[in-house]
């Protein structure tokens, strides 16, 4: 059928209704999305002026080339890499172990599944507001510890241990919420497969490593990539242990908290701001879309 | 049984903060400070609770002004992301393929890079530390859009067809009809979509500058570096804090881990 040059009566109607359907979400996309990606990408040029009227000087390329000579930025960007090559490998795998043996067949699986979900509904700053309490010198956390004679810590204020104090925390709030993605995943694995293993004589452990987990690696690329791009973002639980700072001693300074920092705290830094935050954004794309692409090519085979 | 006391070990240890916290906000300071390790009272109190909601004179207005948000926001984007995903599915209009890519794209884009440029445009508007400021940016959600497309693609047609025929126009057909028997996708997206906005840190932190106007997550960041010592205090709000969420989740379970297998399966 050639394409029609005019439309009709009711095929107007019908264009009309789909974009009064859409509208509010044309209106949001555009003002409050797309507008500010490109806004974002223009302040990373410039020198914002706040006080009196709002000024934007072009200043080419020196927000990015400040990044370099900013020792902040650079401590900042190490925890943040830190924090990632550390929570991201241990979720996954606490999420896969777990789920793997709640999938065991076990009849207590809803109570389970139940108890592990608390920590991913309950906010950041409830769960932030309960660990600061129990990190304290004379905390719970350090009862438990000094009572078998482990070593004890000060978890908030050591800045060796603020930033692993936070891991801790995000390893316990996340790593089920992944195993119940896992859970899903595992229950669509055919028995089959685990009874041929089981005439090869394959014991749990063997079964786990040889049939489970590579069923399950395109789960894994997902569980993955969302936790990359969930560390990357870490700001809540740094702002809320640090009272904002970053501190003690930069060791819980990430890359968004210094994001906020300069835009919100300082406010006539939001060009350079804007520089970290579009970096940080293309430092996740990349990551999304290696991850794609590594999945894509899995399917080929 | 090794599954078991694995399992047991690690509900254990998933249980015991909220417990230890729940148990705190029923003791009096001084138990708190005493230490010891008893997850039951010694002296039972209500008397934490009281006191948030009477001496405490802003958290009354922190718990309006979460709940006042999560539900306007809840609202506004089951309509919105429902007529969005609607019309993408259904309705032929030109231009239709590229906002669902686009739609797509906005996806993947992470929040730290709208957040300056919005915070400018919120300034500009006036929205700044008013509620509007905090609802309105977040009043379509482009995951439930593309969820609430897949949901209608997958409709039955007869349905509308029948409902034309009785006379209904697109609007009715759509509001009278399809939105009632579209629930349980409903029900997913309300339950993720409250649980974004009340349990949200970052927008509200940027946007409210006045006290009166913080939503739970930031008045109780701002209570405990006013008030750190008191545990008591803190441990209670973080339970009233925590109570609607709960019971949101055991009344919707079993959409939650639909919703849940929903994402797991892209």
């Amino acid at each position: 059928m050639a394409r029609k040059r005019k439309y009709t009566k009711s095929q107007l109607r019908e264009a009309g209704q789909g974009y009064l359907f859409m509208s509010p979400t044309i209106f949001t996309l555009l003002l409050f999305l797309i507008g500010p990606i490109i806004f974002a990408i223009f302040l990373s040029f410039t020198r914002v002026q706040l006080l009196g009227d709002t000024s934007f000087t072009f200043v080419g390329m020196e927000n990015f080339s400040r990044i370099l000579d900013d020792t902040r930025a650079g401590i900042a960007l190490r925890n943040t890499a830190f924090y990632v090559g550390v929570v991201v490998p241990v979720q996954t795998i606490l999420a896969l172990v777990l789920a793997a043996t709640l999938n065991a067949g076990l009849k207590a699986e809803k109570f389970f599944r139940i108890v592990y979900f608390l920590p991913t509904l309950t906010s950041s700053a409830v769960l932030v507001m309960i660990f600061m309490w129990m990190y304290r010198p004379d905390g719970f956390i350090n009862s438990i510890l000094g009572g078998v004679g482990l070593p004890t810590y000060n978890w908030i204020n050591d800045p060796n241990i603020a930033l692993i104090s936070i891991m801790i925390m995000n390893i316990w709030a996340t790593a089920p919420f992944f195993m119940v993605i896992y859970l899903a995943a595992l229950q669509d694995i055919p028995d089959s497969l685990y009874e041929a293993a089981d005439l090869d004589g394959a014991n749990a452990i063997q079964k786990f490593l040889h049939v489970t987990v590579p069923l399950l690696r395109p789960v894994t690329g997902f569980v993955v990539i969302m936790g990359i791009i969930g560390t990357f973002q870490l700001f809540d639980q740094s702002y809320m242990f640090s009272g904002g700072s970053g501190g003690p001693d930069n060791s819980t300074l990430t890359v968004v908290l210094l994001v906020y920092q300069y835009a919100f705290a300082a406010y006539d830094q939001m060009g350079y701001a804007a520089a970290l935050a579009v970096l940080l954004a293309l430092v996740i794309l990349t990551a999304t879309l290696i991850q794609r692409k590594l999945q894509k090519d899995e399917e080929v085979y | 049984m090794v599954l078991y006391s694995i399992l047991t070990s690690y509900a254990i240890v998933t249980m015991i903060p909220f417990l230890w916290a729940l148990s705190a906000s029923f003791k009096p300071l001084a138990e708190i400070y005493e230490g010891g390790l008893n997850f039951i009272p010694q002296e039972f109190t209500f008397q934490n609770y009281v006191a948030i909601f009477t001496e405490q004179a802003l958290f009354p207005r922190w718990l309006f002004n979460s709940v006042f948000v999560a539900v306007i926001g809840t609202a506004l984007n089951l309509i919105f992301n429902s007529m969005a995903g609607y019309a993408l599915a259904r309705i032929s209009f030109p231009g239709r393929r590229t906002l669902f890519i686009t739609i797509l794209a906005v996806l993947m884009i992470p929040a730290q890079v709208t957040m300056i440029p919005n915070f400018l445009i919120l300034n500009e508007l006036g929205w700044l530390n008013s509620y509007q400021g905090l609802i309105i940016p977040g009043m379509v959600n482009a995951t439930f859009i593309f969820m609430m497309r897949q949901f209608f693609i997958n409709f039955p047609r007869e349905v509308e067809e029948a409902a034309a025929i009785d006379g209904l126009g697109r609007f009715g057909t759509f509001f009278r009809i399809v939105m009632p028997m579209a629930k349980p996708a409903l029900a997913a997206q309300a339950i993720f979509v409250f649980m974004a906005f009340w349990n949200n840190f970052m927008a509200p932190l940027i946007i409210m500058t006045d006290a009166s106007m913080y939503t739970l997550p930031v008045g109780l960041n701002a209570f405990q570096s006013d008030y750190g010592s008191y545990w008591n205090y803190i441990m209670a709000a973080s339970m009233v804090f925590t109570l609607p969420v709960l019971i949101i989740y055991m009344f919707f379970n079993r959409f939650f881990l639909k919703g849940m297998s929903f994402r797991g399966d892209k």
